[in-house]
């Protein structure tokens, strides 16, 4: 198949790439960008290790294809964020934090598809139930923490960003 | 956290502290082996065999080579030698040399400059095959007189042992009370989210000009073995061969041998001149599986009327699949395991590794104990009944009195079970609500407990020699960084962070100012790997010895500083004082957190009035000149600083680096029967459980509320950490449990997929309460030992406890599946049997029942050998009665 030139834009920045129309997403993200945070572990579109957030909501790149989201001429398309993104100025977010101090990741391979779920949830709703956090990670597998630190992973998050904002709240006045 | 903090005063070790490559994983900065290429990389796909026994009588590659963008194809004659994990089991080839054993067994490579272009030509690839008879049912395979699987395995038995030790039969005739019964537990297989990978390139060597020396970067749990096989197949010498190991995806057991892509990768990368990369597509991670052997288990227990137990005799037929791997040592622990837990004076063990036309079974978490542990476990629960007995109870009245020697020849030390019993038992309300839970509807409750133990690490190597288990190097330079070269490889268990813990431990340091170096065989010494939960307790050891090698030399020169004799010296908290000095009042000696704190602590903030501070301190570093001078102006001290006292003693040493192993010492390392060798530990692990499930008797399904998790691990050198695993442990044991299974027809594994293999998402995971208990064991490093397998075991029997207390059902096959549920039920109400299961009962399994999806009905499929066993023999009906 002939490659054709499409313009993404991934983690704020524009890439101007060659990709067959075949190409998965997730692909482009690690072979062409390098952006090899994004895993494939499934390759049934079960497991989520390679999601990512496109427009805010997290989708799995395994199963979109990089032409879908690639810009129209004008520029216009929707903004990709992958783990490689999450990170705040060179610091670890929150819910990155979080998640080393509280062993929610432990071999890491499936944590980049949880930084990418976490933290849509939390951006969409800054504070959850356990149910709605429960809800949220089963679109996600991992077979080493049995979950359960991830939940106090995710309330560390909530607490520290609370606490963050109020920090910032306060350093206005 | 409070109720699993460590009590000893340590300032590093017993504190939850994030692992030391955390941050690389949570931003997806940290590398595995598929995120890496080099420029000129080929990537490699197998051709895998669609029949579960054939000869292949042509094998014709011609046009796939010919295909624009194909590099090379290599087949079994490129690397004909044959390999093995165990010395006793090398029945393996990179790729199938005559024949294949199974659907998936690997038939040739292609190297190709895209995946796409790989895939095209291995559909240019023609194998004429001629199909053999296949043994798909182990006691079936055992009958087997002609067409074996590997011609050297009459019967197709790969091992049998027959153990006996007392005197069983007389056991027998003393006990009032006997059970037997047949248990069965199905395949499960670890399904790491890492796909294996495996990278291969060769360098050129300058002096001949030919290519040399080998870089394998791979996905494994055992570096050094690794090394060691290719180097046997490639016919090149180990020091030419360098294995790295990048971060791991996850274990399990499934990467703690050598998988066949490590292999086809290197050959591949020979053939093509060019680095090769072979990922494993998910349904390729199932086929080369490794798992836990589907296993048939018939029991016998007897008991006297006060519990005590008399004997145990197990006949175990392990369904071990084509290939060796690790099945001997498995068997054997399925046997050696029975003890080392409970009292009991006489057993007997038959066991069978038997070699079927299936991907071959081998070691996974909780190796060779968890099937026979449910059916013990589950045994004693029905003996207890019988006695009228709290389980509870019966497991209390047979605990082992350590220190103690097994009748088999394990020496237990540490034993922290009654602890965990009595922890479980108090945090899940037993005594108040156990057989007293409220039935709603159809739904009905229960609580079941179950116990386990396991090996901290196998007291006898692989490979017999020797050779420490564990060696381990630190460096410490005049920037005061502390460099600690170490070959165990962490798969996601946290080993890095746990070396790092216990080396600033002993010396005293600040976490962060240690790194770690680790599996990389050029650079570290040799460690056997992560296997059999050993790493805490043997690389542990060896780090806390290299320490302390380390430590020697920096208190004799800072003894002549502080002018004090050397045993005076302190290291603790980034600073080296004298023992007593005023400066550092008892109780308030800083943690390592702080004194880090107060150095991170951004130019203008707080800083802790008593963190110390250097003249000439440049970001942690001491200006060399300028730390003579400050030397001269201050004369004898009461403290200095870590650089400092590494300075001097670089200084007074020339050098400052040192060096620990461990080796099992000899009175662990068993008995002197045929098969001792496996079994035997420096220590082990305990756990107890208690589950509490829901059984909805309309539809089968069964629902796990809770679980209470005890688990005896010595000492906790990282809680959250150990928590970690144990809960990790208990979750997985809860998979196979409830719904994992690899389902099979024929041969051909039917469910090879995330989605159908089931591992539960979070929104079937129930909560998961963990207690560690620290018995602190004599020779452990602090006195940890096993935390990553123990907590697997004691969940199933712990649910199908439960499953009985709910509604009077006894599962003796697992996983506990709606219609395994649903026949049972029907079974206890005596109602007409309903055909869901074969006609095979979860109660009273007399054989493996085998699948049947739609397009399998009835023995449709690819066509078999006319006296394959599959196409003779009963014919599934699905249709019921």
């Amino acid at each position: 198949m002939k490659k054709q030139l499409i313009s993404i834009r991934v983690n704020g920045r524009t890439h101007e790439i060659a990709i067959a129309p075949s190409q998965l997403l997730l692909e482009c993200l690690r072979q062409d960008l390098g952006l090899t945070g994004s895993k494939r572990a499934c390759e049934d579109s079960s497991c989520g290790a390679c999601t990512v957030l496109i427009g805010g909501t997290p989708m799995l790149s395994c199963a979109t294809l990089a032409m879908s989201v690639a810009l129209d001429d004008d520029g216009h398309g929707p903004e990709i964020t992958t783990v490689e993104g999450i990170a705040e100025h060179g610091s670890l977010a929150a819910i990155q934090k979080a998640y080393g101090d509280w062993g929610g990741a432990q071999c890491g391979f499936c944590t980049p598809g949880f930084m990418c779920t976490v933290s849509a949830l939390l951006d969409h709703n800054s504070d959850p139930s356990e149910a709605e956090v429960r809800d949220a990670l089963s679109s996600n597998l991992c077979r080493c923490t049995g979950y359960m630190q991830m939940y106090q992973a995710v309330r560390a998050a909530i607490e520290a960003e609370r606490k963050g904002r109020a920090a910032a709240g306060t350093g206005t006045h | 956290m409070a109720k699993n903090g460590s009590n000893g005063d340590f300032s590093v070790i017993g504190k939850p502290v994030a692992f030391v490559d955390a941050a690389g994983k949570t931003t997806g900065s940290g590398k595995y082996t598929d995120d890496l290429t080099m420029p000129g990389m080929l990537v490699g796909k197998i051709l895998h065999s669609p029949l579960p026994h054939a000869r292949i009588k042509r094998l014709d590659v011609s046009g796939a080579e010919q295909l624009e963008g194909v590099v090379a194809v290599v087949v079994g004659k490129d690397a004909p030698n044959k390999y093995g994990i165990l010395p006793v089991g090398h029945d393996e080839t990179a790729l199938a040399v005559d024949k294949v054993r199974y659907i998936g067994d690997n038939v040739a490579c292609v190297c190709a400059v895209d995946e796409s272009t790989a895939e095209r030509a291995l559909e240019l690839i023609d194998v004429e095959y001629e199909p053999l008879p296949a043994y798909f049912d182990p006691e079936e395979s055992m009958k087997a007189e002609r067409d074996l699987i590997h011609e050297q395995r009459p019967h197709n038995i790969e091992k049998d042992y027959h153990h006996v030790f007392g005197d069983p039969d007389a056991g027998f005739a003393a006990s009032d009370v006997i059970h037997e019964a047949r248990y069965i537990a199905n395949e499960v297989t670890h399904a790491a989210m890492e796909p294996h990978s495996t990278l291969a390139a060769f360098e050129i060597d300058p002096q001949s000009g030919e290519p040399g020396r080998l870089t394998v970067w791979s996905s494994t749990q055992v570096p050094y073995y690794l090394q060691h096989k290719l180097s046997l197949v490639l016919e090149m010498p180990m020091s030419q061969i360098r294995v790295i190991k990048p971060l791991v995806g996850g274990g399990f057991g499934g990467k703690s041998e050598v998988i066949p892509l490590e292999i086809i990768a290197a050959v591949a990368a020979r053939k093509a001149k060019a680095p090769v990369k072979i990922t494993y597509t998910r349904e390729e991670v199932f086929w080369a599986h490794r798992g836990r052997p589907r296993t048939i288990i018939d029991l016998k227990v007897g008991a006297k009327r006060d519990g005590s137990l008399q004997a145990v005799s197990a006949r175990v037929v392990q369904d071990g699949g084509a290939y060796c791997s690790y099945g001997v040592v498995t068997i054997l622990y399925s046997g050696a395991l029975l003890g080392a837990i409970y009292d009991i004076p006489n057993v007997r063990y038959d066991g069978y590794r038997v070699l079927t036309n299936k991907p071959a079974c081998g070691a996974m978490r909780g190796h060779g104990t968890v099937n026979v542990r449910f059916a013990f476990e589950s045994a004693f629960d029905e003996i207890a009944s019988k006695l009228a007995l709290d389980p509870a109870e019966i497991r209390r009245r047979n605990l082992l009195k350590p220190p103690a020697i097994t009748v088999n020849g394990l020496r237990v030390q540490s034993y922290g079970l009654p602890e965990c019993i009595d922890r479980v038992i108090e945090g899940s309300g037993w005594g108040a609500r156990k057989g007293k839970l409220q039935a709603q509807g159809s739904v009905r409750r229960g609580m079941g407990l179950g116990c386990s133990h396991y090996v901290s690490g196998a007291a006898n190597s692989i490979i017999r020699s020797d050779m420490p288990h564990s060696t381990v190097n630190i460096k410490i330079d005049r920037d005061g960084g502390v460099v600690v070269y170490t070959g165990a490889s962490d798969i996601g268990q946290g080993s890095d962070t746990m070396v790092a813990q216990v080396a600033a431990e002993v010396l005293g340091c600040t976490l962060r100012r240690v790194k770690v170096i680790a599996a990389d065989t050029d650079l570290t010494p040799i460690d056997i790997g992560s296997y059999s939960s050993r790493v805490t307790f043997m690389n542990g050891n060896a780090t806390l010895r290299a320490a302390e090698d380390v430590k020697k030399q920096i208190v004799s020169a800072a003894a002549r500083k502080l002018g004090c004799p050397p045993e005076d010296v302190v290291m603790r908290g980034d600073l080296v004082f004298r023992r007593g000095a005023s400066l550092v009042e008892p109780g308030r000696e800083q943690s390592a957190a702080e004194i880090l704190e107060a150095k991170d602590a951004p130019r203008g903030g707080p800083v802790s009035s008593n963190a110390p501070t250097v003249s000439g301190k440049v970001e942690g570093q001491i200006l060399r000149g300028s730390l003579q001078q400050k030397r001269k102006e201050e004369g004898r001290r009461d403290q200095l600083t870590f650089e400092e006292a590494v300075v001097a003693a670089i200084d007074f040493h020339g050098a400052l680096s040192g060096t620990g192993s461990y080796a099992p010492p000899q009175e662990a390392r068993g008995g002197a029967f045929k098969g001792s060798g496996v079994g035997p530990s420096p220590a082990y692990s305990y756990c107890a459980q208690v589950a509490e499930v829901s059984v909805d008797e309309d539809t089968g399904e069964v629902a796990v509320h809770k679980i209470w998790a005890a688990h005896d691990c010595g000492r906790a050198l990282n809680p959250v950490s150990v928590e970690g695993q144990v809960i990790g442990s208990v979750w997985m044991g809860l998979g196979q449990a409830l719904q994992e299974e690899m389902v099979w027809k024929d041969g051909l594994l039917i469910n090879p997929g995330m989605l159908g293999y089931c591992s539960p998402s979070a929104a079937e995971s129930p909560e998961i309460e963990c207690y560690i208990v620290e018995s602190v064991d004599p020779e452990g490093p602090f006195g940890a030992k096993e935390c990553s397998e123990g907590s697997l075991a004691a969940t199933i029997p712990a649910i199908s406890n439960a499953i009985y207390d709910a509604c009077g059902i006894r599962l003796r096959e697992s996983p506990f599946t709606p219609e395994r549920v649903l026949a049972a039920l029907r079974e206890r109400d005596q109602q007409k049997k309903l055909n869901l299961t074969e006609g095979v009962s979860p109660t009273a399994p007399e054989r493996f029942r085998e699948h049947g999806g739609a397009t399998w009905f009835a023995g449709k499929g690819p066509a078999r050998h006319e006296l394959d066993p599959a196409r003779t023999g009963r014919v599934s009906d699905v249709t019921g009665d």
